[in-house]
């Protein structure tokens, strides 16, 4: 079964494997740094759980869980 | 340099987000700025002025944005600014790239992209003063040698750096700049400037670098722009050439590696990062976002901006609404009673205090909205917000404009700039009228003062007047959450609802950035929406001052009864229509005259119920007038039915002028102004003829 960005909780890390699918949302976040082979980081949740906080190519950026859900990973530490 | 000599030379300004492009820029320009919209689309650009030694600049800021990918004809405009096809900029002679030196490998991304458009670049490195902090270190010189351009290290907020900045703006501007050298991708530009020659040849033309963008983001507003002007045959080509290019994968993921390898390179030999502990910033976040104390953090500080714009504006417009009644009052003694003077009491003072009665809350709320923008908790309060707001057909960026929206709709609008996505904006702005603003609240406080009984449960601590207003406090929500919901399942049926936002470090607002762009938005009310509402008020003066009578055998013309003027001639004309609502001719006159401001309903009833100064406080007056109103038939036009439902109809119509100018000016359209205010007036007719049919059914 594979990780994706929403299935890890605050401090956990994974490296970027691939995307659920294939579409100009996808597109923006890998030019936000999040490619294939980066390390992302689950910073925190919002108070509600969603959305969540991560960290990326040295930067912060939030996104909801649905969204983060498109976001493959292994290597989850 | 003869040839050029006719216009100033052009430069545009590009960058991400939250890298200190607009502090920069109006460091640079001062408030040498007009602002003006591209033709068909709701993006504004800012013009400003640099004047440098050897002569003037035309500085033009374009939205930050995180890459030249175009879903929208909005997202379209930069590239099309960059290849010199916006007549109103014409052909930029340089670019200023601002980029962030703290985040240098995200802010490479685009910067790769507008090195390679082949303008002269000039690299402005902000935030060189946070690189200590931050324990970054860079090797200037390499950075340079890798961009192939100057890169000037800036502290913008601080004004450091900006001598050494203009004069390689100078130096670029004239001609003595340098493009970038810089290919990442040579087949994919090779195959670009091949399609583009092809299409030339078939009388087509477009630029390579557009033709880059149509095969890189598929199904992108470059690619249906071009197969709009080339025909469904280009679709093939484009196909068979990504296909080409592509290894199995789609182009965007492959410039999205391309890219990325190529920064990866850059960093590693230009950035020394430190691992360092973490500080106050890291703190501050923890105890914002936790769920407790950041919940209190957010409900505190939204307190505080609703209270700023509901009480604290309130003793300033007190000020402006007394100052513009004692102006008139002057020319009231100072002049004979004529058409004249009615103009410019009525007319011309009363129709500018309606605009300037707006500037507190604006600059109270905008004052606000930029402090939490500039120190980078505006996003922290979205985040936390957003799943209720989402659940509100909106997202957390709609929550500030919505809030503000209690207070007055227009620095609401305003204020939706923040929001990223089309849609969730446009849900956000015709939302936001249904909000209960301050504007409501006399005509509420005076029909329940009147027509609500005095009933106390709980020793005092409910009562049915305060809950019938809570009722329409939430009647104005429900009926926002319902827009919200049509305007995301019927109206747009673009790309869902994103929240994809950046969570930008904390820094310190200067103040000296925050006055001028508050400044910058001040003027922009002023100016654009000043004048319609300027005109609009004029028409309803004209409407309750004509016909005049009198005037024979060379007496001076005399102000008619009102029901005698046009209005009051309209109104009766349309009064059948309003029959349904219970309404009388004298109710029509006022809810017709309230239609550009809903506030002088009480200055109007007062008019009509003949009583005179019913403003300024003698509304116990008024209440006996118009409990006292009857038909024809003797029997009391003011039933509690007919008053709930003309409180209906307040609730739900948009009788705001200001509103609509805004509305027009922050989609540069007429089509949403106009969609709304007959969305907004049809459901306010039928909640107010609901309410007086079944209530008048019921009370039998």
């Amino acid at each position: 079964m594979a990780a994706t960005l929403a299935s890890l909780t605050p401090g956990q890390r994974g490296v970027i494997s691939g995307y659920a699918q294939d579409d100009a949302f996808t597109q923006r976040l890998m030019q936000l740094g999040l490619i294939e082979g980066s390390e992302v980081e689950v910073v925190r949740c919002a108070p509600t759980g969603d959305p969540i906080e991560v960290r990326v190519m040295g930067y912060a950026l939030s996104l909801r869980r649905s969204e983060a859900a498109l976001v493959q990973l292994d290597e989850v530490r | 340099m003869a040839v050029s000599s006719a216009r100033r030379p052009v430069l545009v300004t590009i960058g991400n987000p939250n890298t200190g492009k607009s502090t920069l820029f109006n460091a640079l320009t001062g408030l040498k700025q007009r602002v003006g919209n591209f033709p068909g689309v709701t993006v504004e650009h800012v013009v400003g002025r640099l004047t440098l030694p050897g002569g003037e600049v035309d500085v033009v800021d374009l939205p930050g944005t995180y890459s030249l990918s175009a879903q929208s004809p909005d997202e379209m405009v930069t590239v099309d600014v960059l290849l010199g096809r916006v007549a109103e900029v014409g052909r930029p002679d340089a670019v200023l790239l601002i980029v962030d030196a703290t985040n240098l490998r995200r802010n490479l991304f685009l910067a790769s992209q507008v090195l390679e458009i082949g303008l002269p670049v000039v690299v402005a490195l902000n935030m060189t003063d946070l690189c200590e902090t931050q324990g970054v270190r860079l090797d200037l010189p390499r950075l340079g040698a890798a961009l192939g351009v100057p890169v000037v290290p800036i502290a913008a907020a601080r004004g450091a750096g900006l001598s050494a900045l203009r004069a390689e703006i100078e130096r670029a501007v004239q001609g003595k700049g340098r493009a970038s050298p810089l290919r990442i991708n040579a087949p994919l530009r090779d195959a670009a400037a091949a399609l583009a020659a092809e299409l030339e040849a078939r009388g087509v033309l477009a630029a390579p670098a557009e033709i880059e963008r149509a095969l890189v983001d598929e199904q992108g507003y470059a690619e249906r722009r071009l197969t709009e002007r080339a025909g469904d045959e280009l679709t093939a080509r484009l196909t068979a050439v990504r296909q080409a290019l592509s290894q199995g994968r789609s182009l965007a993921t492959l410039e999205a590696r391309d890219r990325y390898g190529w920064i990866n390179g850059v960093i590693a030999a230009v950035e020394q990062r430190e691992a360092r502990v973490p500080g106050w910033r890291e703190t501050l976040d923890r105890y914002l976002n936790h769920p407790v104390y950041g919940s209190i953090a957010f409900l505190l500080s939204m307190a505080i901006v609703f209270q700023s714009v509901f009480a604290w504006a309130t003793p300033m417009m007190d000020l402006i609404d007394a100052g513009a009644g004692a102006l008139g009052d002057q020319v009231r003694a100072a002049m004979p009673d004529n058409l004249l003077r009615s103009f410019i009491i009525d007319g011309v003072i009363a129709g500018v205090g309606s605009v300037v009665v707006f500037l507190p809350q604006i600059v109270l709320l905008f004052s606000f909205i930029i402090v939490l923008e500039d120190s980078g908790y505006m996003s922290r309060a979205a985040f936390v917000v957003d799943r209720l707001m989402r659940w509100c057909g909106l997202s957390g960026q709609s929550f500030i404009p919505m809030l503000s929206s209690f207070a007055c709709a227009v620095p609401g609008i305003m204020g939706t700039r923040v929001i990223g996505n089309p849609r969730d904006r446009l849900a956000t702005i015709l939302a936001a009228p249904f909000m209960t603003c301050s504007a409501r609240l006399p005509i509420y406080a005076l029909l329940i003062a009147a027509f609500v009984p005095q009933k106390t449960w709980l020793g005092g601590l409910l009562n049915l007047q305060g809950l019938v207003l809570l009722a329409f406090y939430l009647l104005g929500m429900v009926g926002a959450v319902f827009t919200a919901f049509l305007v995301n399942r019927i109206a747009f049926r673009g790309p869902r609802s994103r929240f994809l936002l950046e969570m930008p470090p904390y820094r310190m607002p200067q103040l000296r950035s925050v006055a001028v762009k508050l400044l910058a938005r001040v003027r922009i009310f002023m100016k654009r929406a000043g004048t319609i509402i300027f005109a609009v008020a004029l028409v309803i003066w004209s409407l309750a001052s004509f016909p005049r009578v009198g005037g024979d055998a060379g007496q001076p013309t005399t102000a008619p009864a009102i029901a005698d003027t046009y209005l009051g001639r309209m109104s009766r004309a349309v009064a059948p229509a309003f029959e349904p609502l219970g309404w009388d001719w004298k109710v029509t006159a006022a809810v017709i005259a309230s239609f550009p401001a809903r506030e002088v309903v009480i200055a109007v009833l007062g008019t009509l119920y003949a009583v005179e100064d019913a403003v300024d406080g003698d509304e116990q007056r008024l209440v006996d007038r118009i409990k006292a109103a009857k038909r024809a038939d003797g029997s009391p036009v003011f039933t509690l039915p007919m008053v709930i439902g003309l409180m209906v109809f307040y609730a739900l119509c948009l009788q705001c002028i200001s509103t609509l100018a805004v509305i027009k000016r922050e989609t540069n359209s007429w089509r949403w102004p106009v969609t709304a205010w007959l969305y907004m007036t049809t459901l306010g007719y039928l909640g107010a003829l609901a309410c007086f049919r079944f209530g008048s059914a019921l009370s039998g």
